[in-house]
């Protein structure tokens, strides 16, 4: 890669840096939220499903200056996290990380359902008759099952977090080297005259990594089909 | 030892009223219809299915009572379950579906992995994923993970009925094999008579949501519900015979039916076996005199007990035989020209005899190791 600047080199390193945390922090999360909107029908039901899918219709400006409210030094979560663990999430990576995370949650919980969906429950009976307890049937069936499922949407939500701009932008803003991810580098060299070469660079990679986080996705999916005999 | 099952549920227009007892060891039948509540019964007494109401006890345990409150979930019951789909587990290979239950038993095993690979031949099959196995196979494997779970009781659910003829020919002797060696209680849920009569040793008969009569073979051949289920052909007594003697130059052997005695064609048993022979009502004909200068070989000499009508123009009559009744059909006009009636001396000429070698009563080869020890 001698051809991208050290700067280029550390936006890339800082989005893939921040894309697995956000999706370590998510997945089991969104794995848990699968399994409730699947499994259980509760007063509320429809209410938490579309609460979950609000990041994918709202502004995501506005779920930047959400998560500022909550998470910002003075917001109620934010200075709790500060003074009981010493998490400093604006203007960091790790809040870079919570934004993209929220950005991506509806995506893999998606994928995580439809998967969810096509798990026999029959074979958790089974299971059940073999002796297995709730916690133990989700490790061993249901969670082998639904495999597929958690490797798009994780996959997927990777890809995504890659390319979020707007929510990060807005609560950790725009700092070289700690929250200036991929996207972010781009809008910064396309506000640079000269930037211009910078920017096709910067394009071209993101190109890259979206289109093999997909290929990666259908290749795992192709393998667990098969692994399943399906 | 027991097993007592009483409950009632209701979903939509459909009502669960039934109730049963079965001595354990022993293969109960659950015998009906499609849709006469059957499964439905076997998931309560499994745990999968909440009753509103009721009973289950197992040798004393109580499973599940209403009026306490108590209702032990499935994985605590110990109740191994055969499911007519088989529910392998698609993403593990035969060796571990078959360790997933034994793992869990919780208990000391008294059937090992390589016991039961035995009994079932599965020991060209462990490496194998689910579905590179065959529709017979699935079923094998699905008793064998069954039974690795140490179960006190086995509930088997129309575990043949997605098979074709041949395939149900191939699984058949490995439920005979199961009952016979590890003489583990079994339910078996079916509406094929003939694995009922191969396998089990009581029928419990259900119509619609209700169990309406129970007892031994047979006693329930006789049953005229259980004769509306399995249709006019394959109505007839089934009755226990003993094996007499064998003549290995004729290949014939004869066999004891209450005071009398058929000869048959010889099968690998020993004098004094026990067997069950099935004589079909329509096989049977009725003579008033001792029969003579027939082809017919077999000959039942007996009492008529009871005539009862069998449809537009036929007759069944039943026929003491010693203490054993039988059942033959014949015309209504030949009811009326014998003037067939209780009280009168009978023969009634053998046609054909089908015969079903059982051993119920042998004692387990493993009862030191019993699952209710």
């Amino acid at each position: 890669m001698m051809w991208l600047s050290s700067a280029e080199i550390e936006a890339l390193h800082l989005s893939l840096s921040i894309a697995a945390r956000s999706v370590a922090l998510s997945l089991p999360f969104a794995a848990l939220l699968a399994w409730i909107l699947t499994r259980r029908r509760f007063v509320g039901h429809t209410l938490l499903d579309a609460f979950v899918h609000l990041p994918l219709v709202l502004p995501p400006v506005m779920v930047g200056y959400l998560l500022l409210l909550l998470f910002g030094t003075r917001g109620p979560i934010g200075s709790w996290l500060e003074r009981a663990f010493g998490i400093e999430l604006i203007f960091t990576r790790n809040g870079a990380a919570l934004a993209t995370a929220v950005m991506s949650f509806p995506l893999m919980v998606r994928a995580m359902r439809i998967s969810l969906e096509t798990v026999d429950r029959g074979l958790e009976d089974a299971a059940r008759t073999l002796g297995a307890g709730a916690i133990d049937r989700f490790a061993t069936i249901t969670l082998p099952l639904m495999l597929p499922g958690v490797l798009a949407g994780a996959i997927t939500a990777f890809s995504a977090a890659l390319g979020e701009f707007g929510a990060v932008i807005t609560f950790v803003s725009n700092i070289p080297g700690e929250t200036r991810t991929l996207p972010l580098a781009l809008y910064t060299a396309l506000q640079t005259p000269d930037g211009d070469a910078a920017a096709a660079r910067l394009a071209f990679i993101s190109f890259v990594l979206g289109l093999g986080g997909l290929l990666l996705s259908e290749w795992f999916a192709q393998r667990v089909r098969r692994m399943l005999g399906r | 030892m027991m097993l007592k099952v009483a409950v009632k549920k209701t979903r939509g227009s459909f009502a669960l009223d039934a109730g049963f007892e079965m001595p354990t060891p022993g293969v109960v039948a659950l015998f009906g219809r499609s849709g006469c509540g059957k499964s439905t019964l076997v998931n309560i007494i499994a745990g999968l299915l909440d009753a509103d109401s009721g009973h289950v006890a197992l040798d004393g345990d109580v499973l599940l009572d209403t009026d306490s409150g108590r209702c032990l979930p499935p994985e605590r019951r110990r109740i191994g379950y055969v499911f007519q789909d088989a529910r392998l587990f698609p993403h593990l290979r035969v060796a571990a579906n078959l360790r997933y239950g034994e793992r869990r038993a919780g208990v000391p095993p008294y059937v090992s992995l390589d016991a039961v690979a035995d009994l079932l031949d599965l020991g060209s099959l462990m490496n194998r994923r689910t579905h590179q196995l065959s529709g017979g196979e699935r079923q094998r494997v699905a008793m064998g993970r069954a039974l690795l779970s140490q179960p006190r009781l086995l509930l088997l659910d129309e575990p043949l009925a997605s098979l074709d003829t041949a395939r149900r020919e191939e699984v058949l002797p490995y439920l005979e094999t199961l009952r016979d060696q590890l003489a583990i209680p079994m339910v078996y849920v079916s509406h094929n008579f003939d694995e009922v009569l191969r396998l089990a040793s009581y029928i419990v008969l259900m119509e619609s949501g209700k169990t309406t009569a129970g007892g031994d073979v047979a006693g329930m051949s006789l049953n005229k519900g259980l004769r509306s289920i399995i249709g006019t052909d394959a109505v007839g007594a089934v009755v226990d015979g003993t094996v007499l003697g064998i003549d290995s130059s004729s290949a014939l052997m004869r066999v004891k039916v209450g005071s009398g005695e058929l000869k048959v064609q010889a099968l690998p048993a020993t004098v004094g076996a026990k067997l069950r022979v099935q004589l079909l009502a329509r096989d049977l004909i009725v003579a008033t005199e001792a029969p003579q200068h027939l082809s017919v070989r077999n000959s039942l000499a007996g009492v008529v007990t009871a005539v009862s009508s069998d449809g537009d123009d036929s007759d069944l009559i039943s026929i003491d035989v010693g203490g054993t009744l039988i059942l033959a059909r014949v015309t209504k006009a030949a009811t009326r020209e014998l003037l067939l009636a209780p009280g009168l001396r009978v023969w009634a000429l053998v046609k054909a005899v089908s015969l079903r070698s059982h051993s119920f009563a042998a004692p387990p080869a493993t009862s030191a190791s019993h699952p209710h020890a």
